[in-house]
């Protein structure tokens, strides 16, 4: 069943002296059953499908892609890990997705570059203080390591840092998680995809669903797809920003509103960035990637919108904040600019679980924040599928508690102002 | 940046505009009649949909006046505006 090869310093060796590596997930044509589908082969998808074939033997099913692995938020997104969250339900999804992180590499055998070199967010103003210092408290109880820092030791763990008081939003302080930082995005989905795959995950890559089949008690049969039609009675749906329109082939509507969210990258340069740096009060997010190139996030379109473009009066927004917080950089050149499409819902908080369609589960509404959370989510949502009873984690994020209003309200920690 | 024709003043910039949301959300008359899934359905759901949406945007900094678009979510070429029924 295997593909690819272990790596490990042997076979680094045999390669480095002859012989191509061999490709690292196989790609098959659909079988005509499955007993799961993961409709969504981003990085959340590909993990889920990975935890139920792992940890729930679950090894004949499939994970469809109207494109291509890993093309869609998984590899649009500014790559920050942290669990800083305020409420409770929410500490304990990213900080269960931290922990993860921590030893994925590992337990992928692919190097994710997973680095917790600390996730600074500044303060600007009396309310924004407040806000972060109760988050520090609030995290302490929860056992999730937060910490505040004074301007000038801000200044001291971020040297490029401006700290200056006359700027329009002066940096009155900091709160600091030195166990947040980035990994590299694409290897996330390549690592989770090339596990699965050795344990017989079949990846159908440029396979869109056109219609979800029911039976006539309402349960889910199985999927129409452009590769044909595809039995099957448990369907996870992992779709980001696309999750409204596949939900509605089941005939259901959902709390989500889908928005672009931008991302740029800079020329590369030399080591300058220690760490991430976000601010919400003026919408800076930035760090420096192994390449060099500062990675900067912009905010979301004020309107939905599915052209995976924004406008460009969002990303000058943020590149101004940047230049006044970071001086240094003004003269760098931006070389990419994207966007990606990310579903936000009401609370600012992911809805993850069952539905009303027996057999139809979803894992989406990670907003602007989704990409911290990609093993944590993944190996809830397999948990969740695989007993058909929602993991204590991820029960408090059932769709249902828009009804119930039991709302988990992260409007603040969700940082991205929407 | 779009540029929207505001029924009352003609085409402005985006930013002249303020988004409010899927259109023709009606607030149950009478709350306490109806239960709480159809309550959420009011507050919470949406249709979302990849392609023609027809939406609400207030001309914030013009005018001050709600309005009627249909915009496609994929190209955000907007077709119309129009003023509100009332």
């Amino acid at each position: 069943m295997t593909t690819a090869p272990k790596f490990s310093f042997l076979n680094l060796l045999r390669h480095a002296t002859g012989g191509a590596w061999s490709p690292q997930w196989r790609s098959p044509e659909p079988k005509s059953r499955y007993d799961a589908i993961i409709i969504g082969a981003g990085g959340h998808g590909l993990a889920t499908a990975w935890y139920l074939a792992r940890d729930h033997g679950l090894n004949n099913i499939a994970v469809l892609d109207k494109g291509w692995l890993g093309g869609g938020n998984t590899g649009r997104n500014t790559t920050i890990i942290r669990s800083n969250y305020l409420q409770d339900e929410s500490a304990a999804i990213y900080e269960h997705a931290l922990k993860l992180w921590e030893g994925l590499s590992r337990d992928l055998n692919y190097n994710v570059m997973y680095s917790p070199r600390g996730v600074l967010m500044l303060a600007h103003n009396d309310q924004d203080v407040r806000v972060f210092r109760r988050h520090v408290h609030a995290n302490r109880l929860q056992g999730i390591d937060n910490e505040w820092l004074t301007p000038e030791q801000a200044k001291a763990f971020c040297p490029p840092l401006n700290i200056g008081r006359d700027l329009r939003y002066p940096v009155l302080g900091a709160a600091l998680q030195r166990r947040g930082g980035v990994a590299r995005h694409d290897a996330v989905a390549w690592g989770y995809a090339r596990a699965a795959s050795a344990r017989g995950v079949d990846i159908i890559q440029n396979c869109a669903v056109t219609a979800i089949n029911r039976g006539p008690d309402g349960a889910v049969t199985g999927v129409e797809t452009t590769k044909g039609p595809i039995a099957t009675g448990k369907i996870g749906v992992v779709a980001a920003g696309h999750t409204s329109v596949v939900m509605a082939m089941a005939g259901l509507r959902m709390p989500l509103e889908s928005y672009p969210l931008q991302a740029l990258v800079s020329e590369p340069v030399k080591p300058v960035m220690p760490c991430v740096v976000m601010s919400n009060t003026v919408h800076a997010y930035i760090s420096q990637s192994d390449k060099g190139e500062l990675v900067i996030g912009a905010g979301t379109d004020a309107y939905t919108s599915y052209s995976q473009a924004g406008g460009l009066h969002i990303a000058t927004h943020t590149l101004e904040a940047i230049c006044e917080l970071f001086p240094s950089f003004r003269r760098l050149r931006m070389l990419r600019n994207w966007g990606g499409i990310v579903d936000v819902t009401p609370d600012r908080s992911p809805v993850i679980g069952r539905t009303p369609v027996p057999g139809l589960y979803v894992n989406c509404g990670w907003g602007t924040g989704g990409f911290k959370a990609t093993p944590g989510s993944g190996h809830i949502f397999a948990a969740t599928i695989a007993r058909d009873d929602p993991h204590p984690i991820a029960a408090p994020f059932a769709l249902d508690r828009f009804r119930t209003g039991r709302l988990i309200d992260e409007a603040a920690a969700a940082a991205v102002s929407h | 940046m779009l540029l929207i024709p505001c029924p009352w003043c003609g085409p402005r910039p985006e930013n002249e505009f303020h988004y409010a949301g899927e259109a023709h959300i009606a607030r149950p008359p009478d709350p306490a009649a109806v239960d709480d899934a159809a309550w959420a359905d009011f507050l919470y759901m949406r249709t979302n949909p990849r392609g023609t949406h027809t939406e609400r945007w207030r001309h914030q900094y013009g005018c001050g006046r709600f309005f009627d678009c249909v915009r496609d979510t994929v190209t955000d070429r907007i077709a119309g505006t129009s003023r509100p029924r009332s």
